[in-house]
């Protein structure tokens, strides 16, 4: 689909932002007390933030969430009665202001929970998602997307992307149906953009990650590996703040009669996530448990999901209690 | 730091240790944990403020065992982190040679383990200022008030476990969480269920906590978990008189007793 | 509006205080009907979790109750348990989970009458309190909700 670039003032930015949250849910990140930014349902638009670089958790809580019920069950001596979920309830959520990393994730996600079925609840909530996505006026030491073929003003993912103009306005990219559909609803937002200069960061290239998924179909037996992974403690911090990481476990849980079935975020990182019911663990040590990580990101899924599984956000890295950086050590590997 | 150096690298030339565990700085400048095997590599390590993580909880990982004897840098916390490990038979005096640094930084000679224990009964043990100042603030609003703070505080956990993993004293190989006959704490994340998790971990390492804070320095969302861990460790001290990693022979305050425990809330 | 009748689960040892509860009945002593009493061997064995799930489940107040120091029919456990109770009950409070809905006593197997006055006096202290409406509310939080909440 062919865009044309749009201009959206400053002050219109307001009127948009109340415009999708007057039928709608809208997540949109805010500056905590601490320091971070958090994304939230529903804040003011005074206490919404354009100036992070990125937020502590990712926003793949939107298609993914940490927890996620499948379905209940009643049993009673002589029978179980399962009762699905009504996925049709899925609500329409806005997300506001997701960097072009965050918002490329969807895609590679989708590789993932459509690979060989359809997941229906990430389907629907996919479906159901507005995108609008936010240039990156500034970056930081971990930010890498331009390793990964993405860049800070990319619009893969957004279904409205607003730039950052040196002016203090916004460039608008009406790049898909769904944004199409919300600039045509009555609020006659976006005007005609006369070229004005766009403020971009600049991310500098760290490693070409063609080389690197090339390198990795060598290297399984290498050192590196123990080498770079001895201080990992093995926690789940960098799966779980990972805009593109997807496995989970799946548990019941009964109160006397009644149960439900729910999934929930789950790390390769974690010691027992590879045990067999016999009690053999295939990946027993933290090495062969980082180099899954990897390969898994910049090996397995290229080779079948034909999408990269890292969107150089860098929050793994900068979660990371003991500095495994991810970036560091792709860029370590390409020159071995 | 050059005394480090010198030791680390004679260390490892000598073979008389496999590998040194301590500090250096990545290239991003952060400060992390480093693996040093090859003694041309001893000039990378550090030791400045910002040694933070606490090196104690590589000893009971085998990977690293399996690298033969260890020589640690040991600031205070992982004094106290190698001196509780002995007393619960974990590792042995004769695994590792401790590179004890002082509260100035500098290198101290421990000889033995009765050295060791002597500096950390020389040290201030009690938890650190910032965290009183936290505790005091907690203690001083109201039971309701402290009910409502953790649950917004728990709310935001994730279960990514990253606490545990960075405790010394959590080495358990099948923690409590992932036991499911029963299954006492739930696999996901809510509210209720965080607050148990924190609640359990927090009893496990009662009278075992070493204040070194690193279970709320790994936290990816900053919950300050080490509050509860620190808390129990004063009380700890308060009731029963002991600090955890002050002796290789102390065993650890719940799996003993003594009849003449005082308390006033038994009728 | 009926009265509101509270739910108190007591977790009491074999030996002293469920013998002593006995002694309460055979001596027709009346007493508040709103425990549950669940019996284990030693009050050594009773693990904190198990009071945080009885709150979970329903509890508006709870007695966990055994031999008196020194009487323990296994020699050591209540002297465990009373430290056990000693920590517990700090970390509690400073979580801000309300300890006085929790009695701990030791009531002996001789003692019928003082299980009935620790037993009323308990309810009549819940009941004042009310039901644990806080704690009942965190936990029967749907996922949508804490999800929602981020």
């Amino acid at each position: 689909m062919e865009t044309t670039h749009k201009l959206l003032r400053k002050e219109s930015l307001e009127k948009l932002y109340n415009h999708l949250s007057e039928q709608r849910r809208i997540y949109a990140p805010v500056k905590t007390s601490d320091g971070k930014v958090e994304y939230r349902y529903n804040p003011d638009f005074p206490d919404v933030t354009f100036d992070h670089i990125r937020s502590t958790l990712s926003v793949k809580n939107l298609v993914f969430p940490k927890v996620e019920n499948l379905l209940y069950y009643t049993s009673t001596k002589t029978e179980t009665t399962v009762t699905e979920i009504d996925i049709n309830k899925t609500k329409e959520v806005v997300l506001w202001g997701a960097h072009p990393c965050d918002t490329a994730a969807f895609d590679i996600l989708r590789s993932i929970f459509c690979w060989d079925i359809n997941d229906e609840f990430f389907l629907k909530r996919l479906e159901k998602l507005i995108v609008i996505g936010l240039g990156c006026k500034s970056s930081d030491e971990y930010c890498f997307c331009t390793s990964v073929g993405l860049s800070p003003v990319s619009s893969k993912g957004s279904d409205i992307l607003l730039t950052p103009l040196k002016n203090g306005h916004f460039r608008a990219d009406i790049l898909t149906e769904k944004g199409k559909k919300i600039a045509a609803s009555g609020i006659d937002l976006f005007e005609n953009y006369s070229n004005d200069e766009i403020l971009v960061t600049e991310v500098k290239q760290k490693f070409a990650h063609d080389q690197v998924t090339g390198k990795l179909a060598t290297v399984f037996e290498h050192p590196f590996w123990v080498e770079n992974s001895l201080r990992c403690i093995g926690c789940g911090a960098c799966a779980y703040v990972c805009p593109t990481c997807a496995c989970f476990d799946i548990q019941d849980e009964t109160k006397g009669k009644n149960g439900r079935r729910y999934r929930s975020w789950d790390s390769c990182g974690f010691g027992l996530f590879t045990i067999h019911t016999s009690g053999h663990n295939p990946r027993s040590v933290q090495s062969q448990r980082w180099r899954q990580r990897l390969m898994h990101k910049f090996s397995y899924m290229p080779e079948r999901n034909n999408s990269l599984g890292c969107v150089g956000c860098g929050r793994c890295s900068s979660g990371c209690p003991v500095d495994m950086n991810i970036a560091e050590q792709l860029e370590t590997l390409q020159s071995i | 730091m050059n005394n480090l150096n010198v030791k680390a690298r004679k260390l490892l030339e000598t073979k008389v240790v496999g590998v040194v565990i301590g500090f250096e700085t990545g290239p991003t400048g952060i400060v992390r944990p480093a693996f040093i095997t090859d003694p041309s590599k001893a000039d990378t390590l550090i030791y400045d403020e910002h040694c933070t993580q606490n090196l104690a909880v590589y000893l009971t990982k085998p990977e690293v065992k399996k690298l033969g004897k260890i020589g640690i840098v040991a600031p205070l916390q992982v004094m106290r982190g190698i001196m509780m490990l002995i007393s619960e038979m974990q590792i042995t005096a004769d695994d590792i040679i401790v590179l004890g640094i002082s509260s100035k930084g500098e290198l101290l000679e421990i000889s033995d383990i009765s050295v060791m224990q002597g500096l950390i009964e020389k040290s201030e043990l009690s938890n650190p200022l910032k965290d009183k100042e936290l505790l005091d603030k907690l203690t001083s609003l109201s039971r309701e008030e402290r009910f409502k703070w953790w649950q917004n505080e728990l709310s935001k956990c994730i279960k990514c476990y990253a606490c545990r993993q960075a405790c010394p004293l959590c080495y358990c190989t099948r923690c409590f969480v992932e036991v499911n006959q029963p299954q006492w704490i739930q696999v996901q994340s809510n509210t209720y269920g965080n607050m148990e998790w924190h609640i359990l971990r927090a009893m496990h390492l009662a009278g075992r906590c070493i204040s070194c804070g690193e279970c709320g320095r790994a936290c990816p969302v900053g919950i300050p978990c080490h509050l509860l861990t620190m808390y129990l460790a004063d009380e700890t001290f308060r009731y029963f008189g002991v600090r955890a990693g002050t002796s290789d022979k102390m065993k650890s305050v719940l799996s003993v007793y003594d009849p003449g425990d005082k308390e006033n809330f038994i009728i | 509006m009926p009265e509101f009748e509270p739910k108190i689960v007591a977790f009491v040892c074999n030996w002293c205080t469920y013998a002593g509860a006995d002694l309460t009945g055979t001596s027709r002593i009346k007493y508040s009907p709103n425990v549950k009493i669940i019996r284990f061997p030693c009050t050594g064995r009773i693990d904190f979790m198990l009071l945080l799930k009885a709150f979970a489940n329903g509890a508006d107040g709870i007695i966990v109750s055994g031999c008196h120091p020194n009487d323990c029919h296994y020699t050591s456990g209540n002297f465990h348990a009373k430290r056990r109770w000693i920590m517990f009950k700090e970390l509690m409070d400073f979580m801000g989970i309300d300890m006085n809905r929790i009695t701990f006593s030791w009531v002996s197997a001789a003692e019928g009458a003082k299980w009935a006055e620790v037993v009323n006096t308990t309810s009549a202290r819940i009941k004042e309190l009310g039901p644990y409406v806080s704690y009942k509310e965190l936990v029967n939080r749907p996922i949508e909700e804490e999800v929602k909440n981020e």
